[in-house]
């Protein structure tokens, strides 16, 4: 625990530290693994915690996306108020698909999030003169915080690193607490928590708002970080990939879609510059991910972590009684 | 409706399809009563044990419990209120531990499973874990506390699953062949912790071994082809010779 805790005030040190020594390239990089993780963390608590798994979650960063930038373009870009703004609209939009989503389940709970993605889609897409149609919407005045214009990149980094922070810290918290382990243990029989008492679609429904509010916070910061909006942010693949980011980074743990988030846009940087069929090369990776190691990055970090007790136990011979503390959580 | 009578079964019936299962079942139930339910396989012991639980709803008929129809209230409202099931099969969530299960049902009994922004561990909810134990403790299973689910004997998983039935401190408690599948020293360890169970608890249990089903109820009901063939006390159950004609003389087929 307190290893823990140390571990995530060097990392915050580290991230502070960053503008100091890096680029603008690799602080807008950096930026954009902090949106998406944020994003992909709030997907993990539906995948990961709950056993539900979305293939429509783009809907949310979408929405949040773009009533970020419609507030910023037509009435203020005050930062916080159009960080209120996607969270609100993405929980009400949440509030009502989830409505219709937690009744079923697997197969079923995938196809509806989809089907519901793709009608926001198709809605942005044709409304165009509300949303640009394809166009999306560009120029957005930068964000301001109170007087401080975060125009400045440095600023804008910071907001973006604080919110994950906050968003982690909160999630970290959830999953930990008794409200937390009744979402695992929907994900592990929900028949058995029924029949222990517990209204197991409330606290489904209860999920899926959370995970489509924080996936409006991450929308928000994109579009403040980008300037602009497109529908490709609430097109399926969008869906898709940060899925694809839970799942290689290590679902159902805290910092496995952060991983995951990071390990994505990396690749995606460093090999768009090389080739142009990247996205054969992401799946290739995908495929291996989940035929080879179906806990992600987390799980090999995990069993890389084990031998090396392991081997270090027989190396000095005689102790024994190591080995179980880390393979809890 | 007498006073103590604490369930009331009312004409229920239930089909799937053409298929009924369930034929005009009427039953009162005492509090305190100790019910064994035996029947050949198909008879509907399960079904019955559904449609109390919540896990299905009748086709027709009423229930009433503590004087309150509750014919179609769902599972987890009826767990709530007191009538709680133990599963025929295994059910539990296997990889979590035996003592993260129990805490999955005492922090909602005691009403701490809303709490979002605490960790649940020893230091932070310790009353949790001072029950948990208490309970792991009293029936012999402390040792197994950290183990997952899943790692554990046939048996072992049978007497979590009876733990989690009494943790919820029901009111009426449903034991679906409570020791199916086990060796007879861990049967012999059940049914004495089954007649240790608190005395105003309303248990009804479904059985196919005989000897502990006769050892535990003070009343006998026997199903077939889904209506109540005989409702009686074990001494008549085991005289009557219909009885020994569909059931203890099919029984060697079953496999009792």
């Amino acid at each position: 625990m307190n290893k823990q805790l140390f571990m995530g005030v060097v990392a915050i040190i580290l991230l502070i530290a960053v503008p100091f020594f890096f680029s603008l390239f690799y602080l807008n990089l950096l930026a954009e693994i902090l949106i998406l993780a944020i994003f992909a963390l709030s997907l993990n608590v539906l995948v990961g915690y709950t056993g539900l798994v979305s293939l429509g979650h783009a809907a949310f960063f979408g929405i949040g996306a773009y009533a970020s930038a419609l507030l910023a373009k037509e009435w203020s870009p005050q930062f916080l108020l159009t960080l209120l703004a996607s969270i609100l609209a993405a929980a009400a939009a949440a509030a009502i698909i989830g409505l219709f989503c937690v009744k079923a389940n697997g197969f079923y709970f995938l196809m509806l999030t989809l089907a519901f993605s793709q009608m926001i889609y198709s809605f942005v897409h044709q409304s165009t003169t509300i949303t640009g149609g394809s166009n999306g919407l560009s120029g957005l005045p930068s964000p301001m915080l109170g007087p401080v214009d975060l125009s400045n990149p440095v600023f804008l980094y910071y907001s973006i690193l604080f919110m994950f922070v906050i968003v982690y810290i909160v999630l970290g918290l959830i999953v930990k607490s008794p409200f937390g382990h009744v979402l695992i243990g929907i994900r592990e029989n929900e028949m058995r928590m029924k029949a222990m008492g517990y209204n197991t679609a409330l606290y489904k429904y209860i999920a899926f708002m959370i995970a489509g509010a924080i996936g409006g916070i991450s929308g928000a910061l994109y579009s403040s970080l980008n300037g602009f909006v497109s529908p490709n942010d609430v097109y399926w693949t969008m869906s898709g990939s940060v899925l694809i980011m839970v799942l290689i980074g290590g679902a159902g743990t805290m910092i496995g879609p952060v991983l995951g988030a990071a390990f994505i846009v990396v690749l995606e940087t460093i090999v768009s510059s090389y080739t142009t069929v990247w996205t054969m090369i992401i799946g290739i990776i995908f495929i291996l991910f989940v035929v080879f190691m179906p806990q992600g990055l987390v799980g090999f970090a995990r069993m890389f972590q084990k031998l090396a007790i392991h081997r270090l136990l027989v190396s000095q011979k005689g102790a024994k009684s190591l080995v179980n503390n880390e393979a809890n959580q | 409706m007498e006073k103590d009578v604490i369930l009331h079964v009312e004409r229920i019936s239930k089909h799937f399809g053409g298929l009924q299962i369930i034929k005009d079942v009427s039953l009162s139930v005492r509090k305190g009563e100790r019910i064994g339910i035996i029947g050949p396989n198909g008879a509907g012991k399960t079904t019955f044990f559904h449609l109390l639980a919540g896990d299905l709803f009748p086709t027709g008929g009423k229930i009433y419990y503590k004087g309150r129809e509750i014919t179609n209230m769902p599972d987890f409202k009826k767990a709530q209120e007191g009538i709680v099931r133990t599963f025929q099969k295994n059910n539990l969530l296997n990889e979590l531990t035996v003592l993260d299960n129990l805490l999955l049902v005492l922090q909602r009994k005691r009403g701490m499973a809303n709490v979002w922004f605490k960790p649940r561990n020893a230091r932070r909810t310790p009353p949790l874990f001072a029950e948990a134990e208490h309970l792991l403790e009293t029936w012999g299973l402390k040792d197994i506390a950290n183990e997952r689910v899943k790692t554990l004997s046939y048996g072992e998983q049978r007497q979590v699953e009876i733990l989690l039935g009494i943790a919820m401190e029901p009111d009426v408690l449903l034991l679906d062949e409570p020791t199916a599948g086990m060796s007879q020293a861990e049967t012999t360890y059940i049914v004495r912790l089954l007649h240790q169970l608190p005395k105003d608890l309303t248990v009804m249990v479904i059985e196919h071994d005989l000897d502990v089903v006769f050892g535990l109820a003070e009343r006998m009901i026997v199903l077939y082809d889904g209506y109540i063939f005989i409702d009686g006390t074990p001494d008549e159950v085991r005289g009557d010779e219909r009885v020994n004609e569909i059931y203890i003389g099919k029984g060697k087929t079953v496999g009792a």
